[in-house]
This record gives structure tokens, sequence and C-alpha cells, in this order.
């Protein structure tokens, strides 16, 4: 079931934790041969992937190369989708997260995922950050407020928002509305957080500030984000993965991928010669 | 202008860049159509025609009841029942017809809420849009919103009365008593659930899509089931619009008169119904009595109208409520977008 | 819904979720139930099991003990549960009852026809006291005369009224409203004329009947008060809604770059939507007028109230008369339960079920193919 590797402690996805806490040990990210239909339509081809725990690594890519698509190959997202299949492997931690015995909402609750439109809940601040929470049980008192705080802190919307917690997440501006989805997120303490184009609505200062809190939450997160803003991957993201038509052409540390790519494809992508 | 001028003159100053402009010169002239174009205006005008006349049947209709129902609608009239004759502008009392509708729509929207809530959460959150039975189930709706309120009738006395009612009967009084094999406030509802349940569907369907994508995915991303989403996201969005299909069932069964005729409405009950297997009175069916039954048209006019005005006047409230709960719906869910 | 799920779900959700499907088969179930129970009141008319003759073959007592028991249930009239609950000495009784009830003579030439049967349903018959064959419903009368006919022209004629009057109107409002008016008119014009759908038809029936029928009469000098003319008309009006409202949405639906093409070419509005919107248009339309059929085939207070209510078959607009629908309303509630009227009237109640129920499937895969093809250009 579970494949040890001798270094690193594993944990088991479909394990529900009673009280979520901080979880102890890395996750790594590893795809092998991984490919995704449509129908009879292949979005992904053979994706090979390494991705490493406590960094952010970005996906870029033209529109409709698939970046998306894989994104939501980690929180099994496309699921949702009628008639999706899968072929190779998606493993987080060593274990295969598509092996039929996987609970995938344990899975979620460990893999984050902060969406290009925010959506808040129409409920108000307090309960969109409390939701996740509530849903594994914990019971509204000052445990509840203090997870909701420090989690509202991490996403630097605290400030602006300690004084009306009460009212509807949907007052707030656009970029403060993607700050609370984040808040939302990160409130179950996933080890990991998905972000499928986060800032790409959002005005340049709302860009900027979201940047600067992915960030911060590097420190305590695997961040993965996909953007179609090249100037914004080389500014945050650690590793970067680039993908045309629905194949990884090339992968490694952000500056190398920028300053000197060793394909082709990727050298005419990030000199803007396409896409 | 020139002597010269002709078809050709008028051609050059139609080209662009002229000194003077194509369009400064002739002004709106150039652009005249040369003759009349009949067809469009008679297409047009029988058309706006066609929608007056419409609007002006419904103006007579609803004056006519207003001038000649208006005067005779007292409070008295709504608040009291008859005592004795029936017929009589003077003593006639239309409440235990209020109530009687009243009742009936009241517990046909219990049958029907449930059901029809759940079957729309089913059609738009799990079913396959593919799957043939899903086009059944949509096809199944689509009919039982087109059976005639006749059919409905004798469905409710096939089924629920003689059927249903005589099961119970058999199950529970050991003589043969008729208390549920009968016309009864009970089967009277239930045939108008039946009758009424695709628009309770059509109207949760409509409420639930609206409903943007983004929420389902973000609680789903979150770790919660299908179920939770439903329950905790979805619906509480949808209440409005449950609330409308509800109000538009019930304004539509309350004016319906021949699913009850069989099932449970009665020319005159001594008292107001006292218990579910009971008969009952009601505004239509006392309508259609009035109508046709009364023995002196003149002397019964006056009530007949005030009661047409009081029936027209309930369904349209509740008309005119859903209409403006929908709208408001309509708004909420666009700033949702 | 199982496998791909991917989790085990808590048994309180996978039944919740179970319960929510079965929940959702409710409308089928319906529809079934619909045809099986007013079907089964019907069948024994439709195999010809009912006799309605009023001299009937008596069986002498002395014969009872050779008869099964389906045969002494079918001579005597009664149900299985009726014959079990029955002792020898109950059903000797009812035997002799039978044969001093029953005629063996009369003065009526027509007393030993089985007026059930569906050469009597359907067909012209020359009854005694006629001069030439006639197609006749009268269930009260000594010879009860069933023929569904006159209700078949009856209900017919009066559609055929209500829907050259309102499918006209209907469908010019709807290309007026919705290609023509200002956005103002549109708004206000297309609830309003919504809020005729609101109008019961028990509402519109007394409107014929108090209102318009007198009206016709001194403007056609008609001999009937009520008849296919006044309900007709009446009948149009509910009819009107239900068409426009469907006919208004699929000209609404017809993409807004048609229209703009077409104007940018040159042409007027009312060309616009004559010539490009309403073709595009027009399997809802069909499908618009489909309905109002069906709607209007199978009102049943309109008629009752203001169509005069004689059974004559006339294909005149100026007689009383009587529709499927009206006569089962108004007969139902005398008949004696499970007589042969009863179960008649229950068989032109599948009629005019099965009806409306092709009418709608047909403008169901109508409509269905309309969405497709439009899904299929985008």
């Amino acid at each position: 079931m579970t494949t040890v590797m001798p270094e690193v402690p594993i944990p088991k996805p479909q394990v529900p934790s009673a009280t979520p806490g901080p979880v102890a040990g890395p996750a790594l990210l590893e795809t092998k041969d991984l490919s995704l239909f449509y129908g009879t339509n292949r979005a992904l081809r053979n994706i090979s992937v390494q991705l490493g725990q406590k960094l952010v690594t970005a996906f870029i890519g033209p529109s409709g190369c698939g970046k998306s698509t894989f994104l939501r190959c980690f929180n099994r997202m496309n699921d949702l989708i009628d008639n999706v299949r899968t072929e190779g492997s998606v493993r987080i931690g060593g274990q295969d997260i598509y092996a039929p015995e996987v609970d995938v909402i344990e899975l979620r609750k460990r893999v984050g995922m902060v969406f290009q439109k925010s959506n808040p809940f129409p409920k108000s601040i307090y309960e969109n950050v409390a939701y996740g929470l509530r849903l594994q049980g914990m019971r509204g008192g000052s445990e509840l407020d203090a997870r909701v705080e420090a989690s509202l802190r991490q996403a630097a919307l605290w400030e602006e928002v300690k004084e009306r917690l009460q009212t509807s997440g949907l007052g707030l501006s656009g970029g403060q509305q993607q700050r609370l989805c984040i808040a939302r997120a990160i409130a179950i303490r996933p080890e990991i957080i998905l972000m499928d184009e986060p800032a790409s609505a959002l005005d340049p200062i709302a860009t900027a500030k979201i940047e600067d809190l992915i960030l911060e939450l590097k420190k305590d997160y695997t961040i993965i984000i996909v953007t179609h803003n090249m100037q914004q991957a080389a500014r945050i993201s650690d590793f970067t993965a680039f993908f045309y038509l629905g194949e990884l052409i090339e992968f490694g540390p952000t500056s190398r991928i920028f300053t000197s790519p060793t394909k082709k494809q990727t050298e005419d992508y990030v000199t803007g010669r396409f896409g | 202008m020139s002597a010269l001028a002709g078809p050709s003159e008028l051609h050059r100053q139609e080209r662009p860049g002229r000194a003077g402009g194509p369009f400064k010169e002739g002004g709106s002239r150039q652009f005249r159509t040369g003759q009349f174009d009949w067809v469009s205006f008679l297409g047009t005008g029988a058309t706006g025609l066609a929608t007056l006349l419409i609007l002006a049947i419904l103006a007579v209709i609803l004056g006519n009841v207003l001038i000649h129902g208006l005067p005779y609608v007292s409070w008295r009239f709504i608040s009291t029942g008859t005592a004795g004759d029936m017929f009589d502008v003077n003593k006639a009392g239309i409440l235990p017809m209020i109530v009687g509708t009243s009742s009936r729509v009241i517990l046909m929207t219990i049958f029907v809420l449930p059901v029809g809530v759940l079957t729309a959460i089913y059609l738009t959150e799990y079913a396959r849009t593919t799957s043939p039975l899903t086009r059944v189930i949509r096809g199944a709706i689509n009919n039982l919103a087109g059976v005639p309120s006749i059919v409905f009738g004798l469905f409710g006395a096939g089924f629920f009365v003689r059927f249903i009612g005589r099961e119970l009967d058999g199950a529970f009084y050991r003589s043969a008593a008729t208390v549920w094999g009968q016309p009864a406030l009970l089967w009277a509802s239930a045939t108008l659930a039946v009758m009424t349940l695709p628009v309770v569907i059509v109207a949760t369907e409509e409420s639930l899509r609206a409903i943007p994508q983004g929420l389902r995915e973000a609680s789903l991303a979150l770790g919660a089931s299908k179920l939770e989403t439903i329950l905790k996201i979805v619906l509480p969005q949808a209440v409005p619009g449950i609330m409308t299909g509800a109000i538009l069932a019930i304004s539509r069964a309350a004016g319906e008169v021949a699913p009850i005729l069989f099932t449970g409405a009665a020319y005159y009950m001594a008292d107001l119904p006292r218990s579910l297997h009971d008969q009952f009175m009601d505004l239509g069916y006392h309508v259609f009595i009035l109508s046709t039954q009364s023995p002196n048209v003149d002397k019964t006019r006056p009530i007949l109208y005030a009661t047409v005005l009081v029936l027209l006047l309930l369904t349209f409230a509740l008309n005119i409520v859903a209409i403006v709960v929908r709208a408001r719906v309509r708004k909420r869910m666009r700033m949702l977008q | 819904m199982g496998l791909r799920r991917g989790h085990r779900a808590k048994p309180l959700e996978w039944m919740a979720e179970k319960f929510i499907f079965l929940v959702s088969l409710s409308a089928i179930l319906m529809i079934f139930l619909i045809f099986i129970f007013i079907g089964r009141e019907a069948l024994p008319v439709v195999f010809g099991k009912m006799n309605t003759a009023l001299l009937q073959k008596v069986i002498p007592v002395s014969q009872m003990d050779k008869m099964t028991e389906l045969q002494l249930c079918d001579y005597l009239g009664l149900t299985t549960e009726q014959f079990k609950s029955m002792d020898h000495e109950t059903l000797k009784m009812l035997m002799e009852l039978k044969v001093e009830t029953t005629k063996t003579s009369s003065e009526n030439k027509d007393a030993s026809i089985n007026t059930a049967q569906w050469r009597y349903l359907l067909g012209p018959y020359q009854w005694s006291g006629y001069s030439r064959p006639e197609y006749i419903w009268q269930p009260v009368s000594e010879v009860p005369k069933y023929n569904i006919v006159p209700l078949i022209v009856g209900s017919l004629k009066i559609t055929l009224v209500a829907l050259l009057f309102s499918v006209p109107m209907a469908l010019g409002a709807a290309i007026y409203v919705s290609q023509l008016a200002r956005p103002r008119v549109r708004e206000i014009g297309k609830p309003l004329i919504e809020l005729l759908a609101g109008i019961p038809s028990v509402v519109l029936g007394f409107f014929a009947l108090i209102v318009m029928a007198s009206a016709l009469q001194s403007i056609f000098g008609s001999q009937s008060r009520l008849n296919a003319l006044c309900a007709g008309l009446a009948l149009g009006f509910s009819v009107i809604p239900v068409v426009f409202s469907i006919a208004e949405d699929a000209l609404t639906s017809v993409p807004r770059s048609y229209v703009q093409a077409a104007l940018a070419l040159g042409a007027s509005q009312w060309k616009a939507a004559w010539q490009v919107v309403l073709p595009a248009a027009l399997p809802g339309v069909f499908a618009a007028v489909a309905l109002g059929f069906g709607r209007a085939i199978g009102e049943t207070m309109i008629v009752l109230m203001a169509s005069g209510n004689a059974s004559l078959l006339s294909w005149s607009m100026f007689d009383s008369t009587r529709t499927i629908t009206a006569t089962i309303a108004a007969e139902l509630g005398e008949v004696v339960f499970g007589s042969a009227h009863y179960r008649i009237l229950f068989l032109i109640g599948v009629l005019v079920f099965l009806v409306t129920f092709l009418t709608n499937l047909a403008a169901d895969l109508v409509m269905h193919r309309l969405k497709g093809s439009i899904e299929g250009k985008k």
C-alpha cells in the first residue's frame, strides 16, 4: 500500500486527523508518465517531474498548454469532469494519490487550492475562513477564533478586516477577496498549496501583495503556482516548469530557465517570441 | 447643382474624401429609401396590434371583474361563512372557501417541496447530462407539466381515493368504514402536489444552476464531500429560488378546479374542514357552482363577481410576489459572478 | 456514482445520496401511475368485457354450481373480493334476484344491444326512433349510447377555434415583443402578457359564460347562447400566454449576431425578424404551438362552463358543443363505480391523456433537437 522512502517519514493520506495540526515531515510531489485524456482527446502527455518541498514551483506556458490541468491533478479536481481518464502515476509523499483506496476528501485537506477567480462563500469573513475547520469538526470557540486570526494574519489580511469579521466576504475588494481565499485555504494547514493564476484578475498593487504573500508562505508550505506572467514566475518561484501542448518541455531552477534554457522552445517562450 | 447634375454627379458626391465630404452635401436625403417600406410597416403594425389586443383582453377581463366585484367585497364577506342562503348577497360569506383553498395549497406545498427540491438537486448536482436515465426523468417532468387537469382529477380519484384510501381503510378500520376511501382534503392536496411537481422542480433547478460553479469547487477543494457542499453552500443560496417555485406552485394550484372536483371539493359543508379526511369548500369551485347552478343569475351576480375578484387577487398577489422574489434572486446571483 | 467518487462515503451520506436518487425518479413514477390507474379502470371496456345490454342472458339458478368463480363474478357483476366475502346462500339469493330483475323482453328494439362495444363507441348506428345512422352520446337513457365521436369532434372543434384565434395573436405578439419593440416595452409587456397565464381557467369560464356569451349572441345572433365559438375564444385566452412564452423565448434565444448581420446589410427590423429570426426559431415556435394545442385540448373548466354541453355531432361554431374533458367533469360525479359509463369516462380520459402525452413528446423531441443544433453550431 504505502511505499516507504527511508529518509522521509510519510503521512498516510487516508487517516483522518481529528484535530488538524501542522504536519511534521516534508511532502514530495512526483509524477511519472502522467497522461490525461478528455474522452479521446489527450490533454497531458507523459509528464514526469519531481517537485520539492517548501519551495515555490511555477508552471508556465502559453494558453491551453495544460498547466492548469496538470495542477489540478494534484488534488484530483479533474475528477469532477466527466469523461476524464488518467494514466501514469502521481505521488505525494510516495503515495499514489490515484490508488483506489485513497480518500480524495482527505487528499484535498492536505493539498489546498486557490483559484483564478476568487470565490469566497457568500458568508461572513470569519465563516469563510472557518469553513474548512468546521468541516473537520471544530466547534466555535476560542480555538476556532485563534485559528481564524492566525490564518488571516498569515494571509496579510488581518489588519484590514479585524474590525469587520462578521461582514460578508463579498464586500471586499478583488485583491482582498483573493487573500481571503488564501486564508481560507491555509486555515486547515495543508502541506501543499496549488495556485491557479491567483493574481491574473487583479491590479498591479494587489498582485504585488499576493506575490509578497507567497514568498512569506513559502516558509511553511510547498507552493505550486500556475502563471502566464513570466515576470511573476521569475520574481517569486524557485523552480520553473515550462509546458507546451500538454508536454513538459523543461524543468529546472528558475534562474537557469530564464537565463540559459536548454530547449529552444523554452528560450522562444521566455524571450517572448510566442505565447 | 449645375444643370448637368445627374446620376453621375450624385455618384461622385458619394465617394469619400471629396471636398465638402460625401455625407455633408445632400444631407440625409442621400440615404432615404425611394419607396415606403410597406411590408415592414404592416408587419410591425400587425404584430404591435396583436400585442395591444392581448393586453386589451387582459384589461377588459380584469376591469370587468374589478368593476362588478369590488363593491361587494367587504370584510364581512371575507371573514364569515354563509348562514343560510348561499345565493343571497347580503348573507353570503366566503370564509369557508378561503379556508378550504388555503388548507389544500398549504398541505400540497408540504408534499411537493421535498420531492421537487430533491429531484432538482439530483438533476443538477448528481446526474450526468448525457445519461439516458436523465433524459427520461426530464421527459417525464415535461410530460407531467402537460397533463390535462381533468386527467389529474381522474388520477386522484382512481389512485388516491379509490386505491390508497381503500387500502388505508382496510388497514385501520375493521368494519367496512369509508373514512379515507372517499374525497378528502388529503387526497386533493396530494393530487395537486403531483400536478405542481414540475413547477417546483424547474424553479429549483433554475436557482441551483444560477449558483456559480466556483463556489462548489472552492468547497470541494477544502475537503468537503459533495453532499456537504450541497447542504452547506449550495442549498442555502438556492432558498429564495425554491421559495419562488413554491409560490408559483401555490398560485397555480389555488385556481385549479378540475383536479379537486372528485377528490375533495364540496358544494356545501356545514363546518370548516376539521381533519384531513374531511371535504372542503373552495373558491374556484364556488365560482363554478355559482356560475352554473344558481337559481337566479341576476341575484347571484354580485356574489359571483366578488368571489372571482377575491380569487384573482389571491392568485395575482402570489404571482407578483414570486416574480419579485425571482428578480431579487437574479440580481443577487449576478453580484456573485 | 460510486467508483468515480474516490472515497468511501460515510454510510449516512451514501444513504442520503441514494435517497435523493430514488426521490428523483418520482416524476417517472407518477407518469407510470397515471397511466396504470386510469388505464386499469378503462381496460374492461377496451377488451369488450362490459355488457350494457338491457336484455341479458339469464342463467337459471340451477346452473349456478356448474359455473366457475370467474363466470359467476362476471355474471353477477362482483369483484373477486366481494365474491370471496359471500357465502353460498347469499350467492344463490343474488342469482335469484338476477332472474327476477333481468328483463327478458322489451319494447325497445335496441334492448339487446351491448352498447359498450367498440363498434358502437366509434361507429354510427341507426337507433330506434332515428331516421338514419347517427353518432350519439347519451349515457342517461333507457338504452345508454356511448358513441364518443361527438365528443372527439367537439374537442377538436373548440380547440381549432381556440388555436385559430390565439396562435396568430400570440406569435405576432411574440415577434413584436422579442424583436421589434423597444427594450422598455419588452420589460413591461412580457410580464403583463404572462400575467394572463395567472388567470385561473374557472375565471375565464366564468367570464365567457357571464359576459362573452351574451355579447357574442347579440353580435352573431346564434341560436345557442353557449356554443363552440364562445368557449373557443375563452379557451384561446388561456392558450395565448402558453404559446407566447415559449415562442418569445425561442425567438429571443436566436443569437443577436444573426439579427445584427441582417441589419448591417440594410434590412429593417421587421425584415430581419421575419426573414432571419423566425426561420431560425422555427422549431421553438412549432413546440410552442404544439404545447398550445395540448393545453387547449386538455382544458376542462372553460369548456364545461361555456360550450353549452350538448353532445351533438356538428362542425358548426354556433352550436352547443360537448368536449371530452367537459364530459368527464360533468358526468363522473354521478356514475356508479364500476359501471360501463364509469369505465367509458375513464377510457376517454385515457384518450385525452394519450393525445397530450404524444403532443408533449413531440414538442420535447423538437426542443431537444433545437438545443442540440444551437449548441452544435457554437
